[in-house]
């Protein structure tokens, strides 16, 4: 099986999230990568040395530099027609644009893959975390999106991939990129974090949030995360979401400071290896996931906790 | 300008799905259905471009069993006009679901077409876009704010790093984000007079599309259960575990 796999990229450097993919397509057979934008030279030069890659496919144009899904996925179709599965990291570009891919080959998307069972038979979640189906597809062609916390990343040194270019796809016309407000990370990046520290509605504020959350996380190298709750509020921006409508995270330690545990924050983060819940409702939910738990208000002991750190 | 918003009838959000025993899907049987979150995002923020005069008419449609209905008549007591819904007890994709609105859309010929990002059922978050490929035109998925100006519609998506601005030229396809905005509860004035608007009955054959599954589910079971964890009894005990585990010097 030839597998093609959309390169995530963002200021002329690799996602994180293409390394999981890579892995999981693997899997599947000979990987084959493609990198669409504008001046991607030295991204696809970075994505022929991922280990395991063979061909890495360059679509340089202007029309392309958004990632606008209008004008990437005549694109990959066209390439469609020399390999046997698409596959796209299941984040908000990924998601974007693999369905639309589907469509335009007459054939249905496995989202959001936790496992590959075989060629056609792929493990995914469903209701929001709470049931895992196995899926075995009947389309000759497969479009698939990977949960990136669910692979290995695969090396970004060792590979030999060949570049090769190949058309720009034509402006589709219909829609035009008018501009981004990106948020500004100092910390690590929420989905490859190893260590994340959420917080929830009980932090009042977005200034309370700021300086009981964030020292705390600065202590501990830590990425921030938040609930839907403290979000809706506007403690934080919406990008900090973790939970079935938000990120989905897996790090080593996961540390959820007021943060009940509904159903829907579970579901992005319930895969984490250690949880610890801080709360002072010793019935929240969260506590029956957390592997370490301490009952207590969060205003004393957070602070406690980072100056004993 | 019409609006046609689909909407999907799914347990509700606050349910606890249970696995059956037998691990053919999740028990459905006696469980609270409710119109999926997000579908209500999209029924509201159709209702609002029709308040700032940027629409005229609002269809509800749905695809599914009889009860359906109740979803259907839930968007009427919103502020839908009128529904329509596709009836099949069989599970339908969303690759069919996207085939069935694209033959409804050739029929209505919305200028805007409304859906949610995503079911909270099977989590697929492809409807939208793959109704977007089929009929050829632009997608705005992930919407936290709307804009409709003449004809084309600004829609500010949530992106990973943050926000990211599109204009489509119309027809066009939105989907729905959380934050869009806060959907409205019907009043139940409303809800009697939903009782009376026109709901359309009509079957997948109806429309002549080939709807047959292409993913077979062979097993649905349970997530791996984490261990019971320990509580500890204070801030020392906790930065012990937090040491022996590597995680603080």
């Amino acid at each position: 099986m030839k597998t093609l796999v959309w390169v995530e990229h963002e200021a002329g450097a690799l996602k994180d999230a293409t390394l999981a993919v890579v892995t999981a397509a693997a899997k599947l057979g000979e990987v084959h990568l493609l990198v669409a934008g504008k001046d991607v030279g030295g991204v696809a030069e970075q994505a022929a040395k991922i280990a395991g890659v063979g061909k890495v496919h360059v679509a340089d144009d202007a029309s392309l530099e958004h990632g606008l899904a209008e004008n990437v996925a005549p694109l990959i179709v066209e390439l469609m027609g020399h390999h046997d599965a698409f596959l796209a990291p299941a984040t908000s570009h990924g998601k974007n644009i693999a369905p639309r891919v589907a469509a335009l080959l007459d054939v249905m998307q496995i989202s959001d893959i936790l496992s590959v069972e075989s060629e056609d038979t792929f493990t995914r979640p469903t209701y929001a975390g709470n049931a895992i189906a196995t899926v075995k597809s009947k389309d000759a062609k497969k479009v698939i999106t990977v949960r990136g916390t669910a692979f290995e990343k695969a090396a970004t040194e060792g590979g030999s991939g060949t570049i090769e270019t190949v058309g720009g796809a034509a402006d589709a016309g219909t829609s035009t990129f008018v501009g981004a407000e990106i948020a500004k990370l100092e910390r690590p990046e929420l989905t490859s974090a190893k260590i994340i520290v959420s917080g929830g509605r009980a932090l009042k504020d977005g200034p309370t949030f700021e300086s009981t959350i964030y020292p705390l996380a600065d202590k501990l190298g830590a990425a921030v995360g938040a609930s839907r709750a403290a979000v809706d509020a506007g403690y934080v921006p919406n990008d900090y979401q973790v939970g079935q409508t938000g990120k989905i995270v897996a790090p080593e330690v996961y540390v959820a400071v007021g943060i009940s545990g509904a159903i829907q924050h579970l579901a992005g983060m319930k895969d984490s290896k250690t949880i610890i819940a801080i709360n002072k409702d010793e019935d929240a939910p969260i506590f029956q996931v957390a592997d370490i738990g301490l009952v207590g208000d969060l205003f004393k002991i957070v602070p406690e906790l980072t100056e004993k750190l | 300008m019409k609006i046609l918003v689909p909407v999907k009838r799914v347990i509700d959000y606050n349910v606890k799905p249970r696995v059956k025993a037998d691990g053919t899907g999740v028990d459905l049987a006696n469980v609270k259905m409710s119109m999926n979150p997000f579908d209500e995002i999209a029924v509201e923020e159709a209702i609002r471009l029709r308040e700032k005069g940027a629409a005229t008419e609002i269809v509800a449609i749905s695809i599914g069993v009889a009860k359906a209905q109740e979803t259907l008549r839930t968007a009427l007591a919103m502020g839908a006009d009128r529904a329509i819904l596709i009836q099949t007890d069989d599970e339908v994709e969303p690759l069919g679901v996207a085939k069935l609105l694209a033959k409804v859309v050739e029929e209505e010929q919305p200028g805007l077409i409304i859906l949610g990002k995503q079911a909270i059922d099977d989590d697929s978050n492809q409807t939208g876009q793959m109704l977007a490929a089929l009929l050829g035109r632009p997608q705005g998925t992930f919407a936290s704010k709307v804009g409709v100006e003449g004809d084309s519609v600004s829609v500010t998506r949530e992106v990973d790093g943050g926000l990211e601005t599109v204009k489509l030229s119309l027809p066009a396809i939105v989907t729905t984000d959380l934050r869009l905005n806060e959907p409205r509860y019907a009043s139940l004035p409303n809800i009697m007079k939903a009782k009376s608007k026109p709901l359309a009955q009509k079957t997948p054959a109806d429309y002549g599309v080939d709807i047959t599954p292409r993913l077979e589910t062979l097993k649905v079971v349970e997530p791996p259960k984490r261990s019971a964890g320990i509580k500890v009894a204070d801030v020392d005990e906790l930065v012990a575990k937090l040491k022996a585990m590597g995680v603080a010097a």
